[in-house]
């Protein structure tokens, strides 16, 4: 007994001492590397309930900013300074500040504490590209507008980093994510249904067609089923400059959703 | 007077159903398969077999299976809890400590108790409670906390409670207690914060330790010459899964989870006993009578708590009492229990972190390269999921993941009280970079081309499989079979299957919805059999339709 009632002072003043540091944005607006590097060890003791890529709670992905309720990053110090009994994620107000702060940092820099400093380029030309000689619109969705052949990209910038966007535009069929592939299925009936894959599990596939509809087939039905692994965006190794790539990549990192 | 005879006959029915005694003897949980109608152990009974003689549920009518009742578990979360059934009355736990008794025939519950953890529990991996033991008109049940608690079970109430480890230290207990004779048996998770594991015996009247096994051994205690320096002191070794009990030779068999730190075997050279391995203890002193390792020094987290399934087979022409025991490392063993001697190894998914055993059964190590993909991945050919064995198909069944690898790193992680000791981490071995991890969504986005999960059927006398019925994503669901031949397994697709036991036919199943994280049980009522499963947060509860 006599030994918890210093631990909650401690958490206290813990809290109220990352609370006013969170309150004083870094200078830059950005954490440094070396702040990363140690949020990155520090994550060793999230992984086993949050998992190497942050996404094994249901409605959580760290590295990809998506919280039922954190939005700023004070959110995130009260956190870790409360935990969340209800839903067992234990209390971590014996980390110090600047341990707080280095989770953040990590957290915050999609867990890619070496990653590849891509050159991001401008926005604003990047939109251009997208909707005209890169005629990305034709088959991807962005904020209502678009179509529904392809992923909805209206908040890529929180799901992927640079190098993966740029490995996307560079070999689309290499880095399509698997349950994005495109199905192919032909009903008993001889009629051919092709779109892109919502869900799938044994005895069943969801899906949006061609014709965007949405479909659900039991695969007991039909005559074959085949996921196809080519993915039908057509590679912009050649086709755009790095340079255009670039800007297209700026534009996306600034899609966050609305 | 009619009416009084009426009534008579009633009150009796009511006694017959209702066993006004519901006093658990330890010798009625020595013959739980003379009573098929409860359910009396995590496990179903000493063998662990989860196999039930009841069969008024058969093959040829599983198809008529109705919903009858459902529970709703208000408490978010993975539910892993394995309920016991006595005379009539269902005892479960939901998160993080609650006890419900409730009517096994109507769903409606009679006290709910809620334990109040200390605050400062730290488990690593879900705040989870796998069920209560009985004995006598008590139930017990280990707590986040790292407490034993004892409560009396017409009530609800808590009797006595004592502390088995120190929470601040990050001990926890999430399994469900084994009873033997007077003695309730538990054991502490918490080896991904560098604990020194333990399996411990209490007194069932009074709390009292009556012995206890660590799991790691201590200065100058054998053993200890397979860990390097003072590794030892936080070696792991979590117990979290209920083991078994031979009464003919009086052992208690408790599979002993991974070393710490997990993934760094650098920092902790040597077997590292009696980590990943599985321990034969004496029931009345906690010595320990014989052991075998599986994973000597491991970097994979292959956690060896998977059930003991004791079984009594024909082997090499004579009638052998084995221990089936299907392991994290992707290895399916049988082991004599008498002796603990290596009988076969079999792998049940691809396997590539060894090459086979020496004559002694000691495992012949091919670490991979770094960035190269281990098999099985970190979550294991199978876990702590319960396999079944059913005495009238000869069969073990095993829930697997199949073609799932992970390619490991490992790190120096110096040990400070209480946190994290991981000594490095994992990657699951995926198509591209940006695959998920890990899917806990009711959106599939991890799909079949990171891995896949399958009900294997393996005949012990050759390790080979008899059948396999694959699914699209992984499982975590635990199997039951029955006399009726009929197996029941759930799935993170949320389906509740039946299945054949010969065969892997699908006979019948329902789409729950939630991921199933747990193994069904049966048991039966004024003569009807149900049968449960839970889904999500969803207790379902099945029988044939009137």
């Amino acid at each position: 007994m006599h030994g918890t009632r210093p631990i909650i002072w401690a958490a206290v003043v813990i809290a109220l001492a990352a609370r006013l540091n969170a309150q004083a944005p870094p200078q830059s607006g950005q954490y440094d590397r070396a702040q990363v590097a140690a949020g990155g060890i520090l994550y060793g003791q999230c992984v086993a309930c949050h998992g190497p890529n942050g996404d094994q709670i249901p409605n959580v992905d760290l590295r990809r900013g998506q919280f039922p309720t954190v939005v700023s990053d004070a959110d995130l110090v009260r956190l870790l300074a409360a935990g969340k009994p209800a839903s067992g994620m234990p209390s971590f107000s014996v980390l110090r500040t600047d341990e707080v702060t280095a989770l953040v940092a990590y957290i915050r820099s999609g867990f890619d504490a070496m990653g590849a400093a891509m050159k991001i380029g401008d926005p604003a030309r990047g939109q251009t590209l997208f909707s005209g000689k890169g005629g990305c619109a034709t088959c991807h969705r962005v904020n209502g507008a678009g179509t529904y052949t392809a992923t909805d990209l209206s908040e890529i910038g929180l799901m992927r980093k640079p190098a993966s966007l740029e490995r996307a535009l560079t070999d689309p069929a290499g880095s399509i994510i698997p349950a994005n592939r495109s199905v192919r299925a032909v009903t008993r009936d001889g009629r051919t249904i092709r779109g892109r894959r919502l869900n799938e599990d044994y005895y069943t596939v969801q899906l949006i067609d061609e014709q965007s509809r949405l479909v659900s087939l039991t695969k007991a039905d039909l005559r074959s089923f085949e996921v196809v692994q080519a993915s039908s965006m057509p590679s912009y190794a050649t086709t755009l400059t790095a340079d255009e790539r670039a800007d297209l990549i700026g534009y996306l990192l600034s899609l966050k959703g609305r | 007077m009619k009416k009084l005879t009426k009534l008579f006959a009633g009150l009796l029915l009511i006694a017959a159903s209702y066993r006004l005694d519901a006093q658990v003897t330890s010798d009625r949980i020595l013959r739980a398969a003379d009573e098929p109608q409860n359910w009396l152990t995590y496990n179903g009974g000493y063998m662990s077999q989860r196999y039930s003689l009841l069969k008024q549920i058969d093959t040829s009518n599983v198809k008529n299976l109705e919903l009858k009742w459902m529970v709703q578990n208000q408490v978010f979360g993975p539910w892993e809890t394995s309920p016991l059934v006595v005379d009539g009355v269902m005892y479960l736990t939901q998160r993080p400590n609650d006890v419900i008794a409730l009517d096994a025939k109507t769903g409606r519950m009679f006290w709910l108790y809620r334990y109040t953890n200390s605050g400062r529990q730290t488990v690593c991996c879900g705040a989870e409670s796998r069920g209560v033991a009985m004995l006598g008109d008590r139930l017990f049940m280990g707590t986040l906390d790292a407490h034993l608690v004892a409560i009396d079970a017409k009530n609800g109430k808590p009797l006595w409670n004592v502390k088995v480890a120190d929470d601040e230290f990050a001990y926890s207990i999430t399994v469900s207690p084994l009873v033997v004779k007077d003695k309730v048996i538990i054991g502490v998770g918490g080896a991904e914060y560098g604990i020194r594991g333990f399996i411990a015996a209490y007194d069932a009247k009074t709390g009292r330790e009556a012995w206890r096994f660590y799991t790691i051994p201590g200065k100058g205690e054998p053993g200890i010459e397979t860990w390097s320096g003072d590794a030892h002191e936080h070696g792991g070794g979590s117990i979290w899964v209920t083991g078994s009990y031979d009464p003919t030779l009086n052992l208690t068999y408790w599979g002993v989870g991974n070393p710490g730190p997990d993934y760094n075997p650098d920092q902790r050279k040597g077997d590292n006993l009696y980590t990943d391995s599985v321990v034969a203890l004496d029931a009345d002193t906690g010595k320990l009578k014989w052991h075998y390792q599986f994973t000597p020094n491991d970097p994979y987290d292959y956690d060896s708590v998977q059930v003991p399934v004791l079984a009594d087979l024909m082997w090499k022409g004579s009638m052998t009492k084995a221990m089936l025991f299907a392991n994290r490392n992707g290895n399916f063993y049988v082991l004599d229990r008498e002796n603990g001697r290596f009988l076969s190894g079999v792998p049940f998914v691809k396997v590539n972190w060894m090459s086979g055993w020496d004559e002694g059964g000691r495992p012949i190590l091919t670490p991979q390269p770094p960035g190269i993909s281990t098999y099985p991945g970190n979550q294991g050919g199978t876990n702590w999921y319960s396999p079944s064995y059913s005495p009238r198909t000869g069969l073990f069944y095993v829930s697997a993941w199949e073609n799932y690898g992970s390619i490991y790193r490992k790190e120096n992680t110096p040990y400070q009280a209480g946190r994290r000791f991981n000594g490095g981490g994992f990657q699951v071995t995926a198509p591209n970079p940006d695959a998920p991890g890990m899917r806990r969504y009711p959106i599939n986005d991890w799909t079949d081309a990171v891995g896949h999960g399958a009900v294997i059927a393996i005949d012990p006398k050759t390790g080979q499989s008899k059948w396999k019925f694959q699914m699209y994503d992984v499982t975590d669901g635990g199997i039951l079979t029955t006399a009726g031949d009929v197996l029941f397994t759930g799935n993170r697709e949320g389906y509740f299957h039946a299945l054949d036991a010969r065969t892997g036919a699908v006979l019948w199943k329902a789409a729950l919805g939630g991921a199933v994280m747990s193994a069904p049980v049966t048991y039966s009522i004024d003569g009807k059999q149900y049968v449960i499963v839970n889904s999500g947060n969803v207790m379902a509860t099945f029988a044939l339709r009137e």
